[in-house]
């Protein structure tokens, strides 16, 4: 009996696009990977772009420290006064600083952070590297005798895997001030005492596992920005696409990456 | 300006084409493709938009790659060297594209620089700015140095285009569509800016175009591209004294003067 007669015939369909999609993923997923080593061949070799990792790094600052310093600012008084009635019900107010700092440090700061850059800084890169596809600029690099690869995604990359570790600190201490302001207002506790009870719960794996996540973070933002930029289909639509997958692939990274440090670093607890 | 007379040495092609073939999916447009361009001559390729045209100059300069057939650049076939190999072919040859492809996040000096400071890294200050202000000059555009690539008018982005190009000596210029969207008097320009880089730079040249006064102005050879092969080759003459209904038309409607 021949068994495709007896299968209906938008099954067969739904099965050949089911096909296409997964070859499309790892597709995908190879071309991805193939552009992370590249990544690695060619960013520590010589000649290296100095200048540029230092420019693009303050463009990555820049372009995010005003959201990031509001961002964690509210962030840190929001979170405290929300917890505030839960630790109220235990008679435990004089936690609540303990709670924050754990809180913050461990995960809200590099996360936070992390989101912020992806929608700034990837949409960035996505946008800017797709349009210098489309308009040929990286073609004519390239036909010029020199590496856009290295000029454009090498130095970006590098940018935000240096720079996200530093907004993360900065976020956290942003976030702790806030934070601060509202425990202060409401407990009267000193900034002397803030602090110290911020730092008691924390140890150095929680710092070495935040600077770590944040570092991840950073790659991932980067190099996601720069995977669909570079990549870009020709026309002004191949730009939006490129930025707005840069946004979206990275967030929905990031959140992954958070929850697989978060279970490696608990091995280490 | 009246194209002055060129002397190619046919016994030295600098660019070797045999049975070049390039199809994207399922539509061939490339189907066997020879040509030789010789030492010092502008080759002129000619054809209706999609013809592939421009695939051809993508795929000399390495930026496609063929499916089939040989393109030999100096004697190296392109399809087959290494990547160091690839980047030294490239600094000899010139690509200027349509959209003159300017990074428009630099200045005009930034630009010239780019490709200089990045293949020759031993110069000194003084000797890039020597380059730049050279090149700058040869375009007759020195005082737009310090400009962005979005104060400039389209006939000035395409002589910025090319001195990017020129300051690195190349000794084969690619010129795709260099009058695509300019004025008729920008466009006579631009044709005279060809010749004199071919003369003063001593370039062979292969220039992509559909714009027959180009064609006439600047061109020591025309070949035509019909159906991913080159139908006629010759001088402008030789291509256009013909009754083929494919080629015929292509005259009739172009302005010639």
């Amino acid at each position: 009996m021949d068994n495709t007669q007896s299968i209906p015939k938008h099954t067969n369909k739904r099965l050949a696009k089911l096909k296409q999609s997964l070859s499309d993923f790892f597709l995908t997923l190879y071309n991805i990977n193939k552009f992370i080593l590249r990544f690695f061949r060619e960013a520590f070799v010589p000649p290296f772009e100095l200048k540029e990792v230092v420019r693009q790094c303050y463009e990555v600052g820049v372009r995010s420290f005003t959201l990031i310093s509001v961002t964690g600012f509210i962030v840190g008084v929001i979170f405290t006064k929300q917890s505030r009635p839960s630790l109220s019900q235990f008679g435990a107010e004089s936690w609540l600083p303990s709670l924050v700092s754990i809180a913050i440090m461990r995960a809200l700061a590099p996360l936070v952070t992390a989101l912020i850059a992806s929608g700034k800084v990837g949409s960035s890169i996505g946008a800017e590297l797709g349009s210098m596809r489309v308009t040929e600029q990286i073609d004519a690099m390239e036909v010029s005798g020199t590496k856009p690869f290295k000029y454009l995604v090498c130095t970006r990359v590098l940018a935000t895997t240096l720079t996200i570790p530093i907004l993360s600190t900065y976020t956290g201490f942003v976030a702790l001030f806030g934070g601060y302001l509202n425990v202060t207002q409401n407990e009267g506790t000193t900034w002397t005492t803030f602090i110290q009870e911020v730092f008691e719960p924390l140890t150095f794996t929680d710092f070495v596992a935040s600077l770590i996540k944040s570092i991840v973070f950073g790659f991932t933002i980067g190099i996601v920005g720069c995977y669909q930029g570079y990549n870009s289909n020709k026309g002004t639509e191949g730009v939006g696409k490129a930025a707005n997958g840069a946004v979206i692939t990275a967030m929905f990274l990031v959140f992954i990456e958070e929850v697989i440090i978060v279970q490696i670093t608990g091995w280490f607890r | 300006m009246k194209k002055a007379a060129v002397q190619a040495d046919h016994n030295n092609p600098v660019i070797s084409i045999r049975g070049l073939k390039k199809a994207f999916q399922d539509y061939a447009v490339l189907r066997g493709i020879d040509l030789d361009l010789y030492q010092g001559e502008n080759l002129v390729v000619l054809g209706r938009s999609g013809t592939g045209k421009s695939v051809l100059i993508k795929i000399i300069s390495g930026l496609l790659k063929p499916d089939e057939g040989m393109v030999k650049v100096f004697g190296q076939d392109i399809a087959h060297v290494t990547e160091d190999d690839l980047q030294k072919l490239r600094i000899r040859i010139g690509f200027s594209f349509q959209n003159s492809a300017l990074y428009d996040s630099m200045t005009v000096r930034k630009n010239l620089e780019f490709p200089l400071v990045r293949n020759k890294r031993n110069l000194t200050r003084g000797e890039i700015n020597t380059s730049v202000e050279t090149v700058l000059d040869a375009v007759g555009l020195s005082q737009t140095i310090n400009q962005m690539p979005s104060e400039l008018s389209g006939g000035q982005r395409k002589r910025i285009g090319i001195a990017r190009t020129l300051i690195l000596n190349p000794e084969i210029m690619l010129y795709d569509e260099p009058t695509a969207g300019l004025d008729p008097i920008t466009c006579i320009e631009i044709n005279d800016l060809i010749n004199e880089v071919q003369q003063r730079y001593n370039t062979s040249s292969i220039i992509i175009t559909h714009d027959l006064t180009c064609a006439k102005q600047t061109g020591d050879r025309i070949a035509m591209l019909l159906d991913g092969q080159f139908q006629r080759t010759g001088t402008f003459e030789e291509v256009f004294n013909t009754s083929d209904s494919r080629v015929k038309p292509f005259y009739d409607y172009n302005f010639i003067e």
